[in-house]
């Protein structure tokens, strides 16, 4: 006989359909609009650290979203205005303690909004839903190069390849073999040294991500950091935001960087999604962010793992 | 030996790096949002019994480690070599001091233990969690003592020293739990 039964707890599904009830109010009592995109896409995100599910069928090949940013964006090129979706999202090869291959994000856009202004309403949304026990937690702003400086000692936005890969190798905890890819070296530090060591009960607002790892952000004027920050609860990545890019030939431009890298690491191509370059140009000027929703609700009901807010994982769907 | 894709890896897994034979203790799937993903490890060296952290990136591929666990029977000591037989096959394993280490003090002939091999060669002997062995040698026994009070220091067959209730007299056989080497109760013969 298998095991059917569910991960989480009865109790807590009824404190997950609180949860979501508390952002669509808190969305509805700001005039943002509830959306829903389809999540079985005719392009993929070429990002190459993302890896999309493909899906045959009739004789073509779908993606399953791995956000559903570029159909948002498109809607808010279409004249939509402030818009939200809640929307299970797929991203093979992820599954552990943080994550499961299909998760619940959340994910909104404000039209005229800055980053500060976005980010600011993505606390003031954490803080407002549940039992409001993340409004007890002190947020800490921070940008990325002097969290970097000030927990490694290196300056990430400056350091050569050399210096990040003996800083990598300076750590207590090994690093593996990377190739000559300055985003590699700093997502490991990031990964492995940085973020577990933000300050647990706090919520840490990390902004100013490198040029290098910008993706659908604006650049900042410095050319050298982006308009791009990051939510963590403790040391747990919650959030990220971007003041997105409406410049086409700017984001093609990245689309290919990113498949010339896919190329370079062996790992599949994706056609370029020409219907979201086609709609840039009339996007209004504009700020998202996407949230995971399990994640935090793991935050808000204490869970140490993921599972124990789902009602199935992938591994017992 | 096959090799293991960092999305196969479980705790227990067994792994070769740098030459070694490892357990996977603990693994953790680290990544950013945009960004690579890594696995961050904990593994035990199965020769040195030390635990170290490791990363791999995801998706990169580690060579397995040809290590079972056996049940033996334990025959004898040669002065170098502990002897033991398979019973299935009765097939026999010598292992030498290194190998055996403080197991040596609870190994008493045909009791049951676990080895574990690494191509074929013995690693590891775990003794069973209890055995019953005899006692050479402790103060004479305190008449009527029985309930409580101290213990005192007992050396058993084996040249294993365990503390003993006061009560328990010379020759007497005792159960003691291998894990703590702590007495746990008289044996009747």
């Amino acid at each position: 006989m298998q095991d059917w039964r569910p991960c989480a707890t009865n109790r807590t599904l009824a404190e997950r359909a609180a949860l979501l009830a508390g952002i669509r109010a808190f969305f509805a009592a700001r005039g943002v609009l509830e959306v829903d995109t389809p999540q079985l896409c005719a392009a993929a995100n070429p990002d190459p650290a993302l890896d999309s599910f493909r899906v045959p069928a009739h004789g073509r090949e779908w993606f399953l979203a791995t956000s559903p940013e570029f159909a948002m964006k498109r809607l808010l090129a279409a004249g939509l205005g402030d818009i939200y979706q809640l929307a299970h999202v797929f991203r093979a090869g992820e599954a552990g303690r943080q994550h499961n291959p299909e998760f619940m994000l959340l994910e909104w856009y404000r039209r005229g909004a800055t980053l500060e202004q976005v980010m600011d309403e993505t606390v003031a949304l954490v803080q407002s839903v549940g039992d409001g026990r993340l409004r007890l937690y002190p947020v800490h702003r921070v940008e990325y190069r002097d969290l970097f400086c000030r927990t490694l000692g290196v300056d990430p936005i400056d350091a050569s390849l050399q210096t990040l890969r003996d800083c990598a190798h300076a750590q207590p905890v090994p690093a593996p073999a990377l190739s000559d890819d300055h985003n590699l070296w700093l997502d490991w530090l990031m990964g492995v040294c940085v973020q577990p060591a933000l300050p647990a009960g706090t919520l840490t607002l990390v902004s100013g991500y490198p040029a290098a790892q910008a993706a659908l952000a604006e650049l900042r004027e410095d050319g050298v950091t982006a308009h791009r920050c990051e939510l963590f609860c403790g040391p747990l990545e919650l959030a990220n935001g971007y003041r997105e890019l409406s410049d086409s030939a700017e984001q093609r431009t990245r689309f290919e960087a990113e498949i010339a890298t896919r190329r370079a690491r062996g790992l599949a191509e994706f056609p370029l999604d020409e219907r979201l370059l086609s709609a840039l140009p009339h996007l209004p000027p504009c700020s998202g962010v996407a949230l995971g929703v399990d994640r935090l609700a793991m935050q808000l009901l204490g869970a140490q793992h993921l599972e124990e807010v789902l009602s199935f994982t992938a591994d017992n769907a | 030996m096959a090799s293991y894709s960092t999305n196969e890896f479980r705790g227990g897994l067994k792994i070769m790096l740098d030459g070694d034979p490892f357990a996977i203790v603990e693994n953790e799937f680290v990544k950013p949002g945009k960004g690579q993903a890594f696995n961050r490890v904990k593994v035990r060296n199965l020769l040195t019994g030390r635990v170290v952290e490791r990363t791999f990136k995801s998706g990169e591929s580690v060579e397995g480690a040809d290590v079972v666990d056996t049940q033996m029977q334990y025959l004898y000591n040669d002065g170098d070599h502990w002897h033991f037989m398979d019973p299935q096959s009765y097939e026999q394993l010598a292992a030498d001091k290194k190998v055996v280490g403080d197991a040596a003090l609870w190994l008493k002939e045909e009791d049951q233990c676990e080895l574990t091999l690494w191509n074929g060669e013995p690693i590891q002997v775990v003794p069973p969690n209890f055995v019953e062995l005899r006692i050479t040698e402790t103060d004479p026994g305190l008449r009527g003592d029985t309930a409580q009070g101290g213990t005192k220091p007992a050396t058993l067959d084996t040249g294993a020293v365990v503390k003993v209730p006061l009560f328990i007299e010379p020759g007497e056989v005792i159960r003691v739990d291998t894990r703590s080497g702590e007495y746990v109760s008289r044996v009747k013969d």
